[in-house]
């Protein structure tokens, strides 16, 4: 059995005197792309800052590249933050840079690159997510919502890594570009060989990305599986997020495209 | 994938050359400069990839520059890299184009660009002036659309909340400007005079400027960045939209604020500054409390309190308008909230300074005992 890029393992999570989360375990094996559902305030956001250091279980552990996060010295950590990276859901790009200098940033970073590889990294990971050269030069306050989440994304690859986590990918955008960024992941993930974890309420999103689902109810992972074999799972949140009408014509478009 | 980095290695064997390892950019760290000169110094037409366990796009950019920029003619290229040269002959065809060389004329540029902007600067600010000016004749008849909560609101913050710290600077002052000048007094026998030095000076003078600069710093910065900060989460425009004047909400309810406090906070500042040199001068003059405060009304006359006045509450309107000009200049972007914040801070305090000397030579014949 291989090795889990990610796992959580007895996470919990307390706000307050709120539990959000009881006990999640969930281990994510690579080359799988996992979205992680659940209703509303069911703490998947939540998950996914746990799943990156951002915030810090109240319990449990979040081991990655079968790693705790926050081992070793902080030499290590770096080396380890290097392999995954997140874009995040209204793109974060540092508004004082251009998209150039925003792609760029990461690599300078990193100090391995020399400045003219670097150019050319950054003019390879505009075309890898369809960009224009000319665009290079843009501010992010000039970008539409779409070229933000491209700019975003070619932030998150610059430094080659191995596990992405997207927080929704898809929200704000028209019905089209979602749909051609979400052929875009998908493309990036198969040719790359990427892990993805992603926190999505748009079932067509799900639908024609995932390998995986994970369904987070009642503080925990109510069922981790294969969208088919999900979908057969009695309980009252599943059938009604996914086999409602709604649902159902949404997915129903998936499997047709 | 979670199995140990194997060190990039360039082997030369019979003519031909075979990357081994993993060529990532994760891996190539420490290696990297080592690679780039054996692959700048390798001299060998025949490829083999064979032996490489991992290629990323910095790994593949790297041989993609050995080979100037095309795929070696012989060569093992095991499928799967195949993708990473396409997209690098791609990319070839479409490098990002460098920025623009700063020229003599671009400097040139720069300069008119500097003096159009300051006019433009002056423009805006008499705009905002203007515009609040037909709000307020707007607002004359409507005596319940003032945004009296707001300006509570604000009067508060600027103004009693600032009361703790202009003490304390004032306090300080006070003591340091009395202790300095009973030195000096007391080598000419003049120690009474310390009453007049400290009356007119922090009165007239001291008072309304140091209150000004600290609340420049303190409440005029914060304005800005408020502002700054709506601008950039489109709060401001919401307010637009839903047809409420932003400056009968955002800018009048500081403008009047600022106005109403800054007088009173010049009176406590000064208040408390007055009583810091009193106390240095009793024990360093041994004037008594019950003198100095006897002899003040006598040596000072009240006009000099209400010049005092006078500055705090223009002061405090041009503090206002300045915080609130700069703050709704700012982009959506961290770079110009900063930068807008220092500006607005640096442009009030050297207008006060500019508009406290136009005041000193306006009222040269009033106040002062001859």
């Amino acid at each position: 059995m291989t090795t889990p890029v990610l796992s959580l393992r007895g996470l919990s999570t307390r706000f307050g005197s709120n539990w959000v989360h009881k006990g999640v375990d969930l281990d994510i094996p690579p080359g799988e792309v996992v979205s992680l559902v659940g209703g509303s305030g069911s703490g998947k956001t939540t998950l996914l800052r746990q799943m990156v250091g951002l915030l810090t279980p109240t319990e449990g552990e979040v081991r990655v590249f079968d790693e705790p996060l926050f081992a070793g010295s902080r030499e290590a950590q770096r080396q380890r933050r290097r392999r995954f990276a997140m874009c995040f859901q209204g793109g974060a790009l540092f508004s004082a840079f251009t998209v150039y200098e925003n792609i760029a940033f990461p690599l300078r970073e990193a100090g391995i690159a020399t400045e003219a590889e670097i150019r050319e990294l950054v003019a390879l990971k505009l075309t890898m997510v369809e960009l224009l050269p000319s665009h290079a030069a843009l501010m992010p306050a000039e970008l539409s919502g779409g070229m933000i989440k491209r700019v975003a994304l070619a932030r998150a690859l610059a430094l080659e890594p191995e596990l992405l986590l997207l927080d929704e990918p898809t929200a704000g955008l028209d019905p089209t570009r979602s749909a051609s960024f979400v052929a875009l992941i998908r493309d990036l993930q198969q040719q790359l060989g990427l892990t993805v974890v992603l926190v999505t309420h748009d079932l067509d999103t799900l639908a024609a990305l995932s390998s995986k689902v994970a369904v987070l109810a009642e503080r925990r992972i109510l069922a981790f599986d294969s969208l088919e074999a999900v979908m057969q799972v009695d309980h009252p949140f599943i059938q009604e997020f996914f086999l409602s009408e709604r649902s159902a014509r949404a997915l129903a478009r998936a499997q047709g495209a | 994938m979670a199995d140990a980095i194997r060190t990039p290695e360039l082997h030369l064997s019979e003519g031909c050359l075979s990357p081994a390892g993993d060529w990532t950019l994760l891996a190539l760290g420490s290696h990297a400069n080592r690679l780039r000169q054996e692959l700048a110094a390798a001299k060998a037409n025949r490829w083999d990839l064979s032996a490489l366990t991992r290629l990323d796009s910095f790994g593949a950019l790297l041989l993609w520059r050995a080979w100037g920029g095309r795929l070696p003619a012989d060569m093992v290229l095991p499928d799967g890299y195949a993708t990473q040269f396409e997209r690098l002959a791609a990319m070839d065809e479409a490098p990002v184009p460098h920025p623009p060389r700063v020229g003599v004329v671009d400097v040139v540029a720069g300069l008119g660009g500097a003096l159009l902007g300051l006019f433009a600067h002056l423009g805006d600010f008499l705009a905002l002036i203007g515009r609040l000016a037909l709000d307020c004749l707007h607002l004359l008849g409507r005596p319940r659309n003032w945004p009296l909560k707001e300006f509570s609101a604000n009067l508060y913050k600027v103004g009693v909340k600032a009361m703790p710290v202009s003490a304390l600077v004032g306090f300080l002052i006070g003591v340091v400007l009395s202790y300095l000048s009973a030195l000096q007094l007391k080598a000419f026998g003049a120690d009474i005079f310390i009453v007049n030095i400290l009356g007119l000076g922090i009165i007239r003078e001291l008072g309304p400027v140091l209150v000004s600069v600290l609340v420049a710093g303190r409440s005029g910065s914060a304005m800005t960045a408020q502002l700054g900060v709506m601008r950039v989460t489109e709060e401001v425009d919401a307010l637009t939209v839903m047809g409420i004047s932003n400056y009968i909400r955002l800018v009048l309810p500081k403008v009047m604020a600022l106005s109403v406090a800054m007088p009173l906070l010049v009176l406590w500042t000064s208040a408390v500054a007055l009583v810091g040199g009193m106390m240095s001068a009793e024990l360093q003059l041994g004037l008594s409390y019950g003198y100095f405060i006897e002899t003040l009304p006598k040596v000072v006359p009240a006009a000099n309190l209400f010049i005092a006045l006078g500055k705090g509450a223009v002061f405090g309107v041009l503090i206002a308008l300045v915080a609130c000009h700069f703050g709704l200049r700012v982009k959506p972007n961290t770079e110009s909230l900063s930068a807008n914040t220092t500006a607005s801070v640096v442009t009030s305090i050297t207008l006060v300074i500019l508009v406290d000397a136009v005041f000193a030579i306006a009222t040269r014949s009033i106040g002062v005992p001859l």
